[in-house]
């Protein structure tokens, strides 16, 4: 390495040093702020006591143990749902030959583009009358046939060779046996990823369920935080902090422990 | 019943469920949304009736669909160039043999799995006037702090600025994954024709990218259009709509002022907003990217 390169070297380091300390910052704040009184909140000092004080007060000032829960099942529903109707769907597509597969797959693909978000409104009226506003059912139910996970499954259907469902076949194996014992456990390393970008999606998600929603039986995390964070219950920002980190946690801790699987499995996702 | 017979019922039979939802809550509502667009809104002495398109005409005469419009506008073009070289940076130093990569690539892409409703809470504070992280740096340098949520002038930018953060790393992957897939004998043919670092980037990197950064593109057009989560917790579209953008925009006649056919209409527009987008990648596609 000459000179020069070795200059270029240590100019990128740094700058990218730099980027990386900017990136996390919010989050070093926030941590800042929660494990310290409130009265070091916009002051710091490195000898400001430590305190779970926040975490206690944020947790007592709002049902998050519910919040808690509402997310775990609309989550898990969510996923449970779209690995069963889109595994079938992307099977359908993959390996079937029926009229109209190929206009059906297109109207499938609409959905890429043309996601829940946009069509508040109307669904918002669709739930009404099928009397689910105010439901975890309701929030979920726009997202379980996602055709994300359809043309991610169908892509990956496609690389199986045939021959390992003729085998199969042979064996006595029925359309929907092979679909169980070949083709989902081959494709593994797609259902990881899709589960992981799906969980981490709706953990987030905010608009809809804070449109179809409207009390603490079915909020979940993020419109129990948006109301907890609302400059109408007064700002403290060491309390917000505590609470903020806390919606955050699972989440947050599951992405450190499973880095590479995460990180991973969002490249995988996005590549298909 | 032939065996190719019974394949077809079976592949309309492992599609259907699926395939009600989809119609149930994409391709209902959005024909729905064309058609409530044409009608007025029903009031408790007068039902709903026929407008034809006085909705869209009513919709040019409001100046504030236009002020969101631009503002939508100023958004993504904020927001979209930035966050994707940000990205296509960060994936190129991330890729190198940086020192620290492992936590160079936890810290860029923590954003991207934090919900943007906490996001906000966070970065609110640091767009506090006078307290705020913010005003207190500036302060050390002796310049004035300013109410950068509360100014029109300010309240756009203080916002592009949180979204290429949150971004930024997301899109970060893809162009990773894409550098992993390059043989690296590529650069060692390249070096030894002499081209530089930068001629390496310009002509085999970018082309090479292309694929990439189309899909990244897109998402990020996309995302312009349907992220409005912030704005709940950061200004609620103020001062004076000043942040507001067209989702939030939506959401406001529907659930706020009870609007549907008005908020239908809008749904009409970013309808059509990205049907525009999704035409032109297609013709892209089809005519420069070789997608694998």
């Amino acid at each position: 390495m000459n000179a020069s390169e070795r200059f270029f070297r240590a100019v990128e380091t740094t700058g990218a040093w730099l980027l990386a300390l900017l990136w996390i910052a919010p989050l070093l704040y926030a941590f800042w702020a929660a494990f310290h009184p409130s009265e070091y909140a916009v002051r710091f000092v490195l000898t400001a006591p430590l305190t779970l004080d926040n975490f206690v007060r944020a947790w007592d000032f709002a049902p998050f143990a519910r919040y808690f829960l509402n997310t775990f099942i609309l989550v898990t529903s969510i996923l449970a749902a779209q690995l069963v109707l889109c595994t079938l769907a992307a099977y359908a597509f993959a390996r079937f030959e029926f009229p109209g597969r190929e206009i059906a797959f297109l109207l499938v693909l609409v959905q890429l583009m043309i996601v829940p978000e946009i069509l508040i409104v109307e669904n918002y009226g669709t739930m009404a009358r099928l009397g689910l506003v105010d439901s975890i059912l309701g929030i979920g139910l726009p997202y379980m046939a996602s055709a994300f996970a359809i043309f991610l499954l169908r892509q990956t259907f496609k690389t199986i060779p045939r021959e390992l469902e003729e085998a199969a076949r042979i064996e006595g194996c029925g359309r929907l046996g092979v679909l169980w014992r070949v083709y989902v456990p081959l494709s593994k390393p797609t259902y990881v990823a899709f589960g992981l970008v799906s969980v981490s999606h709706h953990w987030n998600n905010f608009l809809w369920p804070l449109i179809i929603t409207n009390s603490v039986e079915t909020r979940p995390l993020t419109v129990g935080l948006a109301i907890f964070g609302a400059p109408e219950s007064g700002v403290d920002w060491s309390m917000i902090s505590a609470g903020t980190l806390m919606a955050v946690a699972p989440l947050l801790l599951a992405f450190l422990i499973f880095q590479r699987q995460f990180v991973q499995s969002f490249m995988h996702a996005g590549l298909k | 019943m032939t065996s190719s017979r019974l394949n077809q019922v079976y592949g309309w039979l492992l599609l259907l469920p699926a395939a009600v939802l989809l119609v149930a809550f994409t391709h209902y509502p959005t024909i729905r949304t064309l058609v409530d667009s044409t009608f007025s809104k029903s009031t408790a002495t007068r039902p709903a009736r026929f407008v034809g398109l006085d909705n869209y005409a009513m919709l040019l005469d409001d100046p504030v669909f236009w002020q969101v419009a631009v503002n939508n506008l100023i958004f993504a073009l904020g927001t979209i160039p930035a966050s994707i070289g940000l990205a296509l940076v960060m994936a190129l130093w991330v890729n190198g043999k940086l020192a620290g990569r492992g936590f160079l690539r936890l810290a860029y892409f923590t954003p991207t799995i934090l919900p943007m409703v906490a996001v906000a809470n966070i970065w609110l504070f640091f767009y506090t006037p006078g307290i705020g992280l913010i005003d207190q740096v500036l302060g050390l340098f002796g310049l004035p702090g300013r109410n950068w949520l509360g100014d029109s002038a300010t309240v756009l930018p203080s916002l592009i600025v949180m979204t290429v953060w949150k971004e930024a790393g997301f899109f970060m992957i893809f162009y990773l994954a894409a550098l992993q897939a390059i043989p690296p004998e590529l650069k060692e043919a390249a070096m030894l024709e002499g081209a530089g670092r930068f001629t390496y980037l310009r002509r085999v990197l970018l082309p090479l990218l292309m694929p990439t950064t189309l899909f990244v593109l897109v998402n990020a057009v996309l995302n312009s259009f349907k992220l409005v989560d912030h704005l709940f917790i950061l200004t609620k579209g103020g001062p004076n709509n000043a942040s507001s953008l067209l989702l939030y925009y939506i959401y406001e006649n529907a659930f706020s002022f009870f609007d549907t056919p008005y908020a239908a209409t809008l749904t009409a527009v970013l309808l059509a907003v990205l049907a525009l987008l999704a035409a032109g990648q297609f013709l892209i596609l089809d005519k420069r990217v070789h997608y694998r």
